[in-house]
């Protein structure tokens, strides 16, 4: 069936001799570990997960392998060289227009049958192939076996078997890569019917491409528009021709082609997996599925969740972030230490008291700025994103995206928001930026309102839970105001938005126990990520309002928004916190943490306060992410929207506590 | 035995005429194949119908073999529309063709497949077969879709049954294509299923275009 073939006259491949740089990019599925085996080519790191889709940027980095200097890219997942998702668009926008030197497909042992119907499309494509076989060490606990010198004999192409995350095969990957010859790879034969399809196009094509012809006519013929643009652009005039023959055959086959392509490929890989690949007769469960069972039954998976959220996000984000470690940081070293004693230093080292105050007076960039970002959200982001990380690491997600998934249905998402969402606890920015994951438009931008409206970030929901933990009464009042708003504008969204929600589906990859190491470096690189974000911000905060102070047009600001406050029932002095959320939503709230501390809100104003101010608009950081993704109109739609929404809840809210006496 | 596709086309009208319509005869101008065909003639020496003064009667002796002819073409025609989403004229035209196929045992084959329907894409009763009656003694649930199943089922899927190409694409690519081995996990809150060594979790309007055919284990 396999013949062995010299790369087709045609196939247009820029090395980048010249420059002596070998491009090398990893594909494969989502979850596979490609970025795992990109970190360990380059050293740089990318964030690693368990989590299907989490590479939604493309990874570039530079490493000397076995001598030569390489460019790695690593591309977010794909299942096919058809794309159907934006991220798959792009992993094969680099196959197209990177030239690369070496493709390394990077695939999952155990499910070698069903993914090498992807090593077999790109080596269809021509491209230079590198199979690495991954996951070896879990393929073999399961008693499954691969004969890897068996399947490169029969493919034609390098092919390793390896365990990237377990350091094993990395030395032959890297050979592999430095010794890389475009020599020969098979040829598959499709049946009489198909290979005479792509022989009407291919006959047509007379300019050069980055994939091979009969990779492009079968593109063709599954109705690819991108592939289509491209040999429009390349072939001028032919191209009509071209789109005549594409048409006529696709539509001979409109009833089944891809269907009838898929099995003619799932034919191929039975026959090269014959002797390959070997399994037991019976299936061992291991541990982690037995705890995947108990994750995805509504009856323990409920309980497993609400478990999860006590401990890791009530007792070890909001009571040992929030409370402990945070009034160790600000209580102990900046209050009690840091602050008089660097006052003193500025104090005597600036004699003119206004540019004191920009240091360290009342907003000062290190009184208030810096003490902020490194006392208070320091603390309460670091223990999210080790939470986060944790859960990420083990698998949970998908299994907590499967649950969700009908209640997600009613406000016009699905499970898969459950990764924006989650995140968004920690830090909407961030989470904003995670809604392109999500299949369609429709969902982004009601993903990317409930974000914005009702999902308060780690940091600002540290310091709220502080404060209202003070309050009985108030953190219930807080939570249900809070749940039905995100409730009810999910709803109505859903409702409003034009479009369906998309269906549901998802690979749950098994549960694992977490590397500490590779969730260390993933807390730290998100919290550097966080802390470039913020630090600048909350700079940038304190000088506008120590700028606002000395001009008074920061009196005049608080003066302004003094009715807005007493129709909400709050002192005047609250609108500095909501001044201060503008910049940043955790700014606004550890200024509402400061006015409690001077006693200033009573637990019906504290209250009050905290739900306007957690739906109230969302951060500078937020918008502009928001404005980057979604565009300029739906993100100014947003902010309004929710800034109206949140002071009418705001004032709805206290009527309500005032009527019923409930605070 | 095998009649002529014409013998069958008039025993298909005549059918309808007298069980469907309850008429004692059929026009003879009404059928389609024209009077001085061979057909007819094939179809009396059966003794399987009567022609009278331009009246065609549906005599005893045909009545099983018009059952059987019409239950083809009833199901050739759930087969073009249901698996093969052939539909309109082409599907109406393709299905007079293929009924012809459907003997000796085809019918059979084609009929669990179908998960022994009962009524055509027109809504019209297609008459039950030995396997229909058999397949309903064992309580056999046959080719249905993964809803169907309960967890910890296993069957083989049959086909997909899906109009959204993207939708299709993506289901090939996680594994889900006729002849693979699935087992059902879970049905709620979503569907978990296992192909291979990889789980999925699909929603309930998804796994409704899964087709699987149940295995007893």
């Amino acid at each position: 069936m396999s013949e062995k073939k010299s790369r087709e006259p045609g196939t247009h491949h820029a090395t980048n001799a010249g420059q002596g740089v070998r491009r090398v990019v990893l594909v494969g599925n989502p979850n596979v570990g490609k970025s795992v085996l990109f970190n360990a080519l380059t050293g740089a790191y990318v964030t690693v997960s368990n989590y299907p889709g989490t590479s939604v940027e493309v990874s570039r980095g530079n490493a000397t392998i076995e001598g030569k200097a390489c460019e790695v890219i690593d591309t977010p997942g794909m299942y096919a060289l058809l794309p159907i998702t934006e991220e798959e668009r792009v992993a094969r926008e680099i196959l197209l227009n990177e030239s690369p030197d070496v493709v390394i497909h990077v695939l999952d042992a155990r499910n070698l049958e069903r993914m090498l119907d992807m090593t077999l499309q790109l080596i269809d494509a021509g491209l230079p192939l590198i199979l690495v076989v991954n996951i070896m060490d879990e393929a073999e606990r399961m008693g499954l076996s691969v004969d890897i010198p068996l399947l490169q004999e029969k493919l034609g192409i390098p092919v390793i078997g390896a365990a990237t995350a377990k350091k094993r095969g990395l030395q032959e990957i890297r050979q592999a890569i430095a010794g890389y010859d475009r020599g020969t790879h098979a040829v598959f034969g499709y049946s009489r019917r198909l290979e005479a399809d792509i022989e009407s196009v291919v006959s047509l094509f007379t300019a050069d491409y980055p994939l091979s012809r009969k990779s492009l006519a079968l593109l063709l013929l599954q109705r690819d528009d991108e592939v289509a643009d491209l040999v429009r652009r390349r072939e001028g005039e032919r191209f009509a021709e071209i789109e005549a023959v594409v048409k006529s055959k696709t539509y001979e086959r409109r009833e089944s082609f891809h269907m009838d392509l898929s099995m003619e490929r799932k034919r191929i890989v039975k026959a090269l997996l014959s002797d390959v690949f070997r399994m037991p007769d019976k299936r061992k469960e291991t541990p982690g599925e037995r705890l995947s069972r108990l994750a995805v039954r509504p009856l323990t998976g409920v309980p497993l969740l609400l478990i999860v959220l006590y401990f890791g996000l009530y007792k070890f984000v909001g009571d040992f972030g929030a409370g402990t470690l945070v009034d160790f940081l600000e209580g102990r070293i900046f209050e009690a230490h840091f602050n008089p004693w660097i006052t003193g230093v500025v104090k005597s080292i600036l004699p003119w008291p206004i540019w004191q105050e920009l240091f360290v007076g009342e907003y000062g960039i290190i009184t208030l700025g810096i003490r902020y970002a490194v006392g208070i959200i320091l603390p309460i982001v670091a223990t999210f994103f080790l939470f986060f990380s944790l859960l990420e690491d083990s698998g949970y997600f998908p299994r907590l995206a499967l649950l969700v998934d009908r209640m997600f249905k009613h406000v016009g998402l699905t499970g898969r928001a459950v990764i924006p969402i989650v995140l968004g606890f920690g830090c909407d920015t961030m989470a904003t930026m995670v809604t392109r994951t999500l299949e369609t438009v429709r969902e982004r931008v009601i993903a990317t309102l409930l974000l914005a409206l009702a999902i308060p970030c780690s940091a600002q929901l540290g310091v709220i839970l502080a404060l209202l933990s003070k309050a009985p009464g108030a953190l219930a009042v807080w939570s249900v105001c809070l749940i039905l708003i995100f409730l009810f504008i999910g709803f109505l969204a859903a409702r409003i938005m034009p479009g369906e929600t998309p269906m549901f589906y998802m690979e749950l990859p098994p549960m694992r126990r977490p590397q500490l190491s590779n969730i260390l470096t993933k807390t730290y690189t998100r919290m550097q990520w966080y802390f470039m974000e913020i630090l600048p911000l909350f700079v940038l905060a304190s000088i506008l309002l120590w700028f606002g102070k000395i001009t008074d047009f920061f009196d005049k600001a608080v003066n302004g928004m003094s009715p807005v406050m007493a129709a909400l029932g709050l002192p005047r002095e609250t609108a500095v916190s909501f001044i201060f959320g503008f910049f940043r939503r955790d700014y606004g709230a550890a200024g509402l943490y400061d006015l409690q501390t001077k006693g200033l809100l009573n637990p019906r104003q504290l209250t009050v306060a905290a739900v306007t101010l957690t739906l109230f608009i969302p951060c500078v950081a937020q918008f502009l992410i928001m404005k980057k993704e979604r565009g300029l109109k739906v993100a100014l739609g947003i902010g309004l929207f929710v800034s109206f929404l949140a002071f009418s809840s705001g004032w709805l809210l206290n009527q309500f506590l005032l009527m019923t006496g409930i605070l | 035995m095998k009649l002529s596709d014409r013998a069958e086309e008039i025993l298909e009208a005549l059918w309808i005429a007298v069980e469907e319509k309850e008429q004692a005869y059929a026009e003879r101008d009404a059928i389609q194949v024209p009077p001085g065909d061979s057909a007819y003639q094939e179809l009396t020496d059966l003794a399987f119908i009567e022609v009278r003064e331009g009246r065609v009667y549906l005599r005893p002796e045909g009545r099983d073999e018009g059952r059987k002819t019409i239950r083809r073409h009833r199901l050739a025609e759930r087969l073009m529309m249901d698996v093969l989403n052939i539909r309109g004229e082409s599907g109406e035209y393709k299905a007079c063709q293929f009924e012809h196929l459907l003997n000796e045992g085809v019918d059979t084959k084609v009929c669990t497949m179908l998960n022994h329907p009962t009524t055509c894409p027109h809504g019209k009763a297609i008459p039950p077969g030995e396997c229909c009656e058999e397949a309903r003694r064992n309580g056999d649930l046959g080719v249905v879709p993964l809803t169907e199943l309960k967890s910890g089922e296993e069957g083989e899927i049959a086909y997909l049954q899906t109009d959204d190409s993207k939708k299709m694409q993506k289901l090939m690519a996680m594994g889900v294509l006729p002849g693979n081995r699935i087992e059902l996990m879970q049905t709620f809150p979503s569907y978990i299923f296992r192909v291979g060594f990889s789980e999925f979790a699909i929603d309930t309007a998804m796994a409704r275009e899964i087709i699987v055919r149940r295995k007893d284990t």
